[in-house]
């Protein structure tokens, strides 16, 4: 175990806005990624199925 | 209906529908394995990895900047291959893949070079610098975001998918110069933590950590890549009779 406390693991020996801000950012982005990707994928479910003759 | 006979065929899951079904009950397995393997190395890289004597605690940024990293350039790769495919042999699945991966792939690219910047100020005392290694990654950026904007661009459907391949297979030269970046040029930023031919310069524990990290991002990729290529399947097959017949 590395930190005495919880004040101490946040502040990461002075890094912490270096390395919170690393894990957050790259944290939201892989969420967003997905969440897209996932509603994408129940639009395309939900859309009706295309008029005849209509190229897609 | 997964046929699991020695009938199979290697090409089985090449057809959309049986790849849209088998996909649809790996996606779960790959996000739980990611979850595992994510909390196992966040566990280790926080709380059992020591301190770094010359950087602190601003080295931990490596748990995710290397995996972020090697995901950017691998995929990369994973992409033009099966762009590639998909042009050469006019195989459909192949080239919806292509497509799936693109924003992953550009989405580690983006975290690469954010944690790199986050990572480089406490270390170098700067967020950026135009070094080789670093300039190349944002070309392989903008290589990810060109090849979306072109597909994009395209109506009709296959001459995107070609044009698509073209720019990806051109773009993967700058996979090499990436990865080799740091030998062939003096570059600010470091060498090689770890190769095939020479022990590691790392703790053990750090080490288990990143490859955890690395496992963990593959895992996550997959689940996402696959989730991804079922939505362009989808859309791309919504007249087709198998896909609203409930198959998957």
């Amino acid at each position: 175990m590395n930190w005495g406390g919880a004040s101490a693991f946040f502040a990461m020996g002075g890094y912490g806005l270096y390395v919170w801000g690393s894990f957050g950012l790259i944290a939201l982005c892989m969420a967003a990624d997905a969440l897209t990707a996932i509603k994408r994928h129940r639009d395309a479910r939900a859309a009706p199925a295309a008029e005849p003759g209509e190229n897609s | 209906m997964l046929a699991t006979t020695s009938s199979t065929r290697f090409f089985t899951f090449a057809s959309p529908p049986r790849f849209y079904a088998l996909a649809g009950r790996l996606i779960p397995w790959f996000w739980a394995a990611a979850a595992v393997l994510a909390v196992a190395g966040l566990w280790i890289g926080f709380f059992e990895a020591p301190t770094d004597a010359t950087q602190g605690d601003a080295y931990r940024i490596i748990f995710i900047h290397v995996p972020a990293a090697w995901m950017s350039m691998l995929l990369y790769m994973v992409m033009a291959f099966w762009a590639a495919i998909g042009w050469a042999f006019n195989a459909r699945l192949a080239a919806m893949v292509a497509r799936a991966i693109a924003p992953t792939g550009a989405m580690f690219t983006f975290a690469a070079l954010w944690s790199g910047a986050l990572w480089g100020k406490p270390t170098w005392g700067t967020w950026w610098v135009w070094d080789a290694r670093l300039t190349s990654e944002l070309i392989l950026l903008f290589l990810y975001l060109g090849y979306m904007a072109l597909v994009n661009a395209i109506d009709d459907t296959r001459r995107a998918d070609q044009a698509g391949a073209l720019l990806a297979v051109i773009g993967s030269v700058n996979v090499p110069i990436i990865y080799f970046s740091v030998k062939w040029w003096n570059t600010l930023h470091q060498g090689a933590t770890i190769s095939a031919t020479a022990a590691p310069k790392m703790v053990a524990t750090m080490l288990t950590a990143m490859l955890l990290m690395t496992l963990a991002c593959w895992a996550y990729a997959f689940a996402v890549v696959f989730t991804r290529t079922r939505a362009v399947i989808a859309e791309r097959e919504r007249d087709a009779k198998w896909l609203n017949e409930g198959v998957a």
